[in-house]
């Protein structure tokens, strides 16, 4: 294990390396961070093709804002928490960040998001689930734009709910982002008169999903709770299919991206219902934006992808109305402006840094009825930002209820 | 229904036949973990990312060629072997003289550069590889649904392992093996190509891993990282049977796929941590393992 440790600080020391060799000096430059999962399980999610988004978005802002050019810093996390807040601890104190995009992975977002309050530099969240980020982990630099596990909760589990799907049981996915879905899902389930069953928690990474689904048909529940991530989903799916699970219990993704569908394909994915803060085929704004994007990605955008392009804009353009990057005069800016692009028609940025937008709860085609490539999706439901994400709830001492 | 600690019966015997399944996966690799161990003195970090290879072969294959599973079973391996031997001969004999740290060190820098670039070239969502149409369906065994492609990889991989034992340890060219590792100057001398069985042993010790990889690809997804993510428990599994023990690596490999999946009833969140607590308890009270030579 010595090994281990001294390979991942040799690599994350040539990390390291290459960006302090494209820092700026401090104020000749607006400085944009990155720091997300660039080579693990959630690379796919955001990682390179964040990455484009980001400089889409400073290309199509014009390269400059207040007479300065816009730069930006990229660096892998790892999902370790210690790497991520550190090497934002040291793009603010050495290369002049102005703003950090936060990317998958919810146990590095909040040791970020104590970053972004310390530094007062704006963090938009967008990779990560987790709805402690505005409840009691909130700062007033944090956004969280794209989703979080509430939403989640209220779109897919409801409407299964509501469709017939009373008794549930959770194949969870055992840390933060896992538990805190599954706590979410079970409320709406309790609250729209299902049955809560039981729940297996299974550790991230788990080789192979099979026992933990023999308990899970064991239950007896009509509908099994996918309340995990990336490859744990994936896997999770495809054994569920081929133990005949899905005869007898109906699955239901708690997150799963237009990446995992793409990679699972449609045979094992049919029927799903998920929920999603974006699509790409939803209307011509977002056919646009993912051609553009699939020209360079040669894949659709996920929800992440729109959502930095999208926190990438729409922090340039607070900046330019207020003429300046102070953090506090920037935040205020932020949260009395409405936001109006492809990502979101009417997006807010609420008082404990929720970004307030329709959310769509989608059911994945059949293979017969998906007519071109990466048409994947129907819309079961529409939901009102305000349905989606629920009151806000007190537990931000920045909104009190 | 009868009950064992308050767990039915049927529950057990289907957690024991699917801890079985994973058994069997963990018996193939660390088989060929073992024998390169044993044969060659070089810990094979980068045997996870063979079996990756494997698996990609398999779906390359298929993909570009139209190779079936079948054509797979025998295509994929051989590729990787001769993979395998072209490190051997171009890196790993380098290696040989120096303390075994520098090998551990190659083969786990070679392990990280091929993860990153499957990462680059396919990303890390991975794909999905079909099951062959001749082991579709599953089968009732009155306590459980077993898919026959599970029984298939029970079969095939005890099959192998079977083979394996037999041809290192009662055949003539077995013999000449565990020869080259008592003293190769001798054998050398005695006009047998010692370099050259030395790089043939480790390109079937990852053609082995690479068959686990193909056999894996139809029950889960093909990503860059499903090596990685399997090689630490099978590292495990080898020190508990002993490093460089053939029969230890199989037997020790079976039994803690079942007892992994026991605890996945009792106490699903310590399944991933069980096999590494039972190589802490045998390194404090047989630190050669089960099966090795003190």
């Amino acid at each position: 294990m010595t090994i281990g440790i001294l390979v991942s600080r040799l690599a994350a020391a040539l990390v390291s390396l290459t960006a302090s060799c494209a820092a700026a000096a401090a104020g000749d430059e607006i400085v944009i961070g990155d720091l997300d999962d660039l080579s693990g399980t959630y690379a796919d999610v955001l990682g390179a093709g964040g990455v484009e988004a980001i400089k889409m978005a400073i290309a199509d802002f014009g390269g400059t804002v207040l007479g300065k050019k816009i730069s930006v810093l990229v660096a892998d996390h790892q999902n370790k928490p210690d790497v991520g807040a550190s090497k934002f601890r040291e793009w603010s104190d050495q290369s002049g960040l102005n703003m950090l995009i936060g990317g998958s992975n919810t146990g590095v977002s909040i040791a970020m998001a104590k970053v972004a309050a310390a530094k007062k530099v704006p963090f938009f969240a967008i990779g990560a689930g987790g709805a402690s980020l505005t409840n009691e982990d909130c700062t007033a630099y944090t956004v969280h734009y794209v989703y979080d596990t509430t939403a989640l909760a209220n779109g897919t589990a409801s409407t299964i709910v509501k469709s017939g799907g009373k008794t549930w049981f959770y194949l969870t996915a055992d840390y933060a982002f896992g538990t805190q879905l599954q706590t979410a899902a079970s409320k709406v389930v309790a609250a729209n008169g299902g049955k809560n069953l039981g729940a297996v928690r299974a550790p991230l990474g788990a080789s192979d999903f099979s026992s933990f689904l023999l308990q899970a048909q064991g239950s007896g529940a009509a509908v099994l709770g996918l309340a995990n991530a990336g490859a744990d989903f994936s896997n999770s799916l495809k054994a569920a299919n081929e133990f005949g699970l899905t005869k007898t219990m109906k699955p239901a993704a708690l997150l799963a991206f237009i990446s995992n569908i793409h990679s699972l394909g449609l045979q094992t994915a049919q029927g799903l219902y998920l929920t999603t803060g974006w699509y790409w085929d939803l209307n011509d704004d977002t056919r646009a934006f993912a051609k553009r994007f699939f020209a360079k990605m040669k894949a659709e955008p996920t929800m992440d992808h729109a959502g930095a392009y999208s926190a990438t804009m729409t922090y340039l353009k607070a900046v330019k109305a207020v003429g300046s990057t102070d953090p506090d005069k920037v935040m205020l800016e932020l949260k009395k402006t409405k936001i109006n692009d492809m990502f979101t028609k009417g997006g807010y940025i609420r008082a404990d840094g929720v970004m307030v937008h329709t959310m769509y709860v989608m059911q994945v085609k059949s293979p017969q009825e998906s007519k071109y490539p990466w048409d994947y999706y129907k819309v079961a439901k529409p939901m009102s930002g305000e349905e989606a994400f629920g009151p806000i709830t007190g537990a931000c001492a920045l909104a009190p209820k | 229904m009868t009950h064992v600690f308050g767990i039915p019966v049927a529950v057990i015997l289907g957690q024991l036949m699917l801890g079985l399944v994973n058994g069997a996966f963990y018996a193939m690799l660390s088989l060929g973990l073992a024998v390169i161990f044993g044969l060659m003195g070089v810990v094979n970090f980068a045997h996870g990312a063979f079996y990756t290879l494997g698996a990609f072969a398999a779906l390359l294959g298929l993909q570009w060629f139209g190779v079936n599973y079948w054509g797979a079973l025998v295509l994929a391996p051989l590729a990787v072997g001769i993979l395998g031997v072209v490190t051997e001969r171009l890196l790993l004999r380098h290696v040989y003289k120096l303390d075994p740290l520098y090998g551990l060190l190659l083969t786990f820098g070679l392990a990280l550069a091929v993860e990153g670039t499957l990462n680059e070239l396919f990303g890390s969502s991975g794909q999905s590889y079909p099951v062959p149409d001749a082991l579709q369906g599953a089968m009732n065994l009155g306590f459980m649904i077993l898919p026959i492609y599970r029984a298939w990889v029970i079969l095939a991989s005890l099959t192998i392992c079977l083979g394996t034992w037999f041809l290192i340890e009662r055949t003539r060219l077995g013999a000449t093996l565990r020869a080259a590792t008592e003293n190769a100057p001798l054998l050398q001398a005695f006009g047998v190509n010692v370099p050259l069985l030395v790089a043939a042993t480790y390109g079937g010790g990852v053609a082995l891993a690479a068959l686990a990889g193909v056999l894996a690809a139809p029950v889960i997804q093909v990503t860059p990282q499903m090596g990685s993510s399997l090689v630490t428990v099978v590292f495990a599994v080898v020190v508990i049977g002993g490093m460089g023990s053939i029969l230890g690596a199989v037997v020790s490999g079976l039994t803690l796929g079942i007892i992994e999946g026991l605890t996945k009833v009792v106490y699903p969140e310590a399944s991933n941590i069980v096999v590494f607590v039972i190589m802490a308890l045998v390194l404090m009270l047989r630190p050669a393992g089960l099966f090795g030579k003190e």
